[in-house]
């Protein structure tokens, strides 16, 4: 990286940028229209769950030829399932999420000029873009878009005769993803090679902010899976376009007998879920190493068991990588598989369960500002341990047969992964506004936005366990058809009207972040007082983040309210405040963490 | 209701845009001692409405919930469930407690100091053991039932059904005196042949197709599964009964039904939901009223009319089973 500034013109700046700080908000903009998209799918099938088959001008303005007179057609709702649940696994929660925090954050926090290469994240971001733009055209397709799940199962997925979304709107899916997955590698690669070889002088791999260690691992999960979605994505066009048999196999309809002769739908869910899982955590681990840093920063305390906190990451990391058969346990693999994958399965438990007390002895006698970004921090471990803990039911193989694809999944993996980690990536965009655009973020806004959407969460969410229980499947047009389920659609309309107010309510999210950006207040250096390299970099983005020498790290990231006498509470700050920046060298005699 | 839907979206939005422009006045943007104490009780408040919503749901909505389960091997289902939920219960209503209560009671303040606490092996040696011996426990428990009920070696007096998946229905075929079922493949499929059944297999000639179930009570029964395009999942939710029906291969469940279907019908839960049903299909002015049938439903994703595709079980007692079964006619009889 060179010191002196190159000369810049409105592309390279705006447009194709290679300063990760601007990449950053591309991702991340990017990945909040993705999230617009998805969020108001998610209205629409929901207003078509709660008032089966009734006519909405709305559904005409949207749906163009798949309603009739405002009524949805069937295959549209599974379309939009589909599509929504595309969009915020991989759109939203991966590449807006991941994208967004690890680009800004990396160098900034490691203390580096900028990623290892600037150029291949540019161009990871604008693979991003190409598929983001591919998954949106493909939504304009005559057939309709890719129906068959976000999971996409052949042969569903693989007949257009199945089902129409199977056609050119499948196509478009495949490729789509196939580029998002380039982009994802790409990303990876290079936040793990830049925090492998461009932390500053002092910065141990055990000095590191949590951040920056769950941006660690949730690259190499991305790396070690990310492939294996590819390679079966590939088979998948091969089946679809070129007549291999790889996924399928005597198959008749439409009144005829297919070529297809010998493989496996089950061969295609152990791909899909080699990565699909671990994709959780990819999801999920950023959001947990933004909330630990934040919550760490506004109690004013070090997170509790940072060592623990690493070593639960690399666990639930690990283990991620060997429990994809749960998703699987019905599928008619061997049974012996299903005890496997149930015994590794309930072993995340135990990491798991380790964070979360951690975060709450992190707050327990802390002096708690309870800014956005932190009741963001808490609803995040709160629904975290709500989806957390049915996972307890889920995973174990002899309950998960009843209520495999119910509604209770869906509320499970929507609490511990969805509202968890959308939580955890407004936690970061109200805390690191300041760092991104200069400016500062309203807070009344901020609380209205948490308050709402929480109660909405848990509004739409908690009652869902119970409609799984009684037995609805997921993925129903319409539960009319079934007079033992007559008595869930009162509950259905109650979850449905929180999930659009819920969903109405982002706006204010969107008002406060667009308008903040051009008329938020001016941010000072380090507004919320925090210890980690990011805020002694200058409020005016610059070319290699710091001007001079990047500077040196002396202490690990949580020295919050480190007192002169450890023993006693009463006692004064050691360094005369509450904070003490990783730049500040050890006092003499001072012991370090 | 959609006037009520309409009204919610006029006032978010409405509340927003109020917002909005307060947003040009406001020029606070860090909490302050009296934000703090505001949001930790706003916590509180929080904390209240969700244990509300938390324990309104599972006391009125226990009604609505599946009733005991149908099949003997489904009883340590229950077991299991009831002993994972009492304890997800607790660990939640305790942690969330904690959380939200914390967040109050610690609420910041100019005068306050944060205690330097970072470490305690003690305490994570805790919980990490705590939830590692509770985990002995549901594995243990859960892998034994898991073995239990997939093991269907032992099956010599086993009823053995094919159940038969294609968009968008189910049929079934008893496999006759014998107990064998003849082969099958998609290529068999010719006009009334719509199983696909090899009848050149002699095992095939006494096989009966049927378009619903009849179960013996108390009989193991011995199902396979086949599916003829796309995946389905046979989802039988009173029995506690799942599995995917996968084109290409033949998969396999077992379970011994417990109560017939009549009798299913006279239990007290069984009744109180029925009736609960039945009220609201009064209040819609619904001719025909509901009444208690067991299930098999598709329960994977399979096409457009995936949301109704079912198949009736009827749980009767032996003799009747068996007069019911000597009416249905063979296969050899029906394909000439």
């Amino acid at each position: 990286m060179s010191d002196h500034h190159h000369k810049e013109t409105f592309v390279t700046k705006y447009i194709f940028s290679q300063d990760h700080k601007m990449i950053s908000k591309q991702f991340l903009v990017t990945g909040m229209f993705m999230g617009v998209i998805g969020v108001f799918m998610s209205m629409l099938f929901r207003m078509q769950i709660a008032w089966p088959e009734q006519s909405f001008s709305l559904f005409e303005a949207f749906l163009g030829s798949h309603q009739t007179d405002g009524v949805m057609d069937p295959d549209m709702y599974l379309a939009l399932v589909t599509i929504h649940g595309t969009i915020m696994v991989f759109f939203v929660l991966t590449a807006g999420l991941s994208g967004t925090f690890s680009n800004l954050l990396i160098p900034l926090q490691i203390g580096a000029r900028d990623m290892a290469s600037g150029f291949l994240n540019m161009v990871s971001y604008w693979l991003f873009f190409l598929s983001s733009v591919i998954m949106v055209i493909s939504l304009f397709v005559e057939a309709g878009p890719a129906s068959a799940g976000w999971t996409i199962y052949p042969p569903l997925s693989a007949l257009p005769q199945a089902i129409p979304g199977s056609g050119a709107g499948m196509t478009l899916w495949l490729v789509s993803m196939a580029i998002f997955i380039a982009s994802s590698l790409i990303g990876s690669l290079n936040y793990i090679v830049t925090i492998f070889n461009l932390r500053t002088k002092g910065m141990k791999m055990t000095r590191l902010p949590l951040t920056m260690w769950a941006f660690f691992i949730t690259a190499i999960i991305g790396v070690v899976s990310f492939p294996v979605l590819l390679s079966a994505a590939l088979l998948l066009i091969f089946d679809r376009s070129f007549g291999t048999s790889f996924f399928l196999s005597d198959i008749f309809i439409s009144g005829e007998v297919l070529h297809y002769q010998g493989g496996s739908p089950v061969l295609f869910e152990h791909l899909f879920w080699f990565l699909g899982h671990p994709e959780v955590y990819i999801v999920l681990l950023p959001a947990l190493g933004i909330t630990s840093e934040i919550i760490s920063t506004h109690s004013r305390k070090p997170i509790f068991g940072y060592r623990a906190m690493i070593g639960s990451i690399m666990a639930i990391a690990f283990l991620s990588t060997i429990v994809w058969g749960h998703h699987m346990f019905i599928s008619g693999m061997n049974p012996f598989l299903g005890s496997v994958f149930t015994f590794t399965t309930l072993l995340i438990a135990i990491p798991s369960a380790v964070k979360a007390f951690n975060y709450i002895t992190t707050l327990w006698k802390g002096n708690l500002q309870l800014n956005p970004a932190m009741l963001f921090s808490i609803g995040l471990v709160s629904t975290f341990v709500t989806g957390g803990l049915t996972g307890l039911v889920l995973g174990d193989s002899a309950l998960d047969i009843n209520i495999h694809d119910t509604y209770f999944v869906v509320a499970h993996f929507h609490l511990v992964m969805g509202v968890s980690a959308i939580f955890g990536m407004y936690a970061g965009v109200y805390h690191w506004f300041p760092k991104m655009y200069g400016r500062m973020m309203n807070k009344t806004l901020g609380y209205w936005h948490f308050w709402i959407t929480i109660i909405c969460a848990y509004g739409v969410f908690w009652p869902m366990h119970f409609i799984g229980l009684a037995g609805l499947p997921r993925r129903y047009y319409t539960n009319t058809n079934f007079p033992m389920f007559d008595d869930l659609l009162q509950i259905n309309v109650v979850i449905t009207i929180f999930a659009l107010v819920g969903g109405v309510a982002q706006i204010i999210f969107l008002a406060n972040f667009f308008i903040s950006i051009y008329r938020g207040q001016k941010a000072t250096q380090n507004p919320w007082n925090s210890n980690t390299l990011e805020w002694t970099t200058p409020v005016e983005h610059i070319h290699g983040n710091w001007p001079g020498k990047i500077p040196e790290v002396h202490r690990w990231a949580y020295d919050y309210s480190k007192r002169v006498d450890p023993k006693d509470d009463d006692s004064d700050y050691l360094h005369g405040k509450d904070f003490v920046l990783q730049t500040t060298p050890l006092l003499e005699g001072e012991e370090s963490s | 209701m959609l006037a009520l839907f309409y009204i919610f979206i006029g006032v978010a939005i409405g509340v927003s845009f109020w917002q909005i422009t307060r947003v040009l006045n406001l020029r606070e943007v860090i909490a302050t001692d009296k934000d703090n104490s505001n949001q930790g009780k706003y916590a509180i408040f929080f904390m209240v409405f969700f244990y509300a919503m938390m324990i309104y749901c599972l006391i009125f909505m226990n009604v609505l919930m599946l009733p005991e389960s149908a099949s003997f091997e489904g009883e340590h289902d229950d077991n299991l469930f009831d002993i994972s939920f009492w304890l997800i219960g607790i660990v939640q209503f305790i942690m969330q407690f904690l959380i939200f209560y914390f967040t109050f009671k610690y609420r910041g303040s100019k005068d306050k100091k944060a205690k330097y606490f970072a470490d305690s092996h003690f305490l994570e040696l805790i919980w990490t053991i705590t939830p590692a011996l509770v985990l002995v426990v549901l594995i243990s428990y859960g892998l034994w039932q898991w073995n239990n009920i997939m093991d269907l070696s032992d099956e010599k007096d086993a009823v053995v059904i094919e159940v038969y998946s294609q968009q968008f229905r189910w049929d079934a075929r008893y496999a006759g005196e014998d107990n064998t079922l003849g082969l099958g493949n998609v290529n068999y499929i010719k006009g009334i042949n719509t199983m696909g059944v090899d009848m050149t297999d002699k095992n095939s000639l006494d096989d009966k197709q049927v378009t619903e179930l009849y179960l013996p009570k108390g009989k193991k029964i011995h199902f396979k599964f086949r599916s003829q395009d796309v995946l389905h999942s046979a989802y039988m939710p009173h029995f506690r009964a799942q599995m995917n029906c996968v084109p290409g291969m033949v998969t396999e469940f077992g379970f011994t039904p417990k109560y017939t279907t009549e009798e299913m019908r006279l239990k007290e839960e069984v009744i109180e939901k029925t009736n609960g049903i039945n009220k609201i299909r009064r209040a819609k002015g619904e001719e025909e009223m509901y009444e208690f049938n067991y299930l098999l439903l598709c329960n994977k994703i399979c096409g457009a009319s995936h949301y109704n595709m079912q198949m009736k079980i009827t749980v009767v007692e032996q003799d009747e089973y068996d007069r019911w079964i000597a009416k249905q006619p063979t296969l050899a009889s029906v394909i000439k």
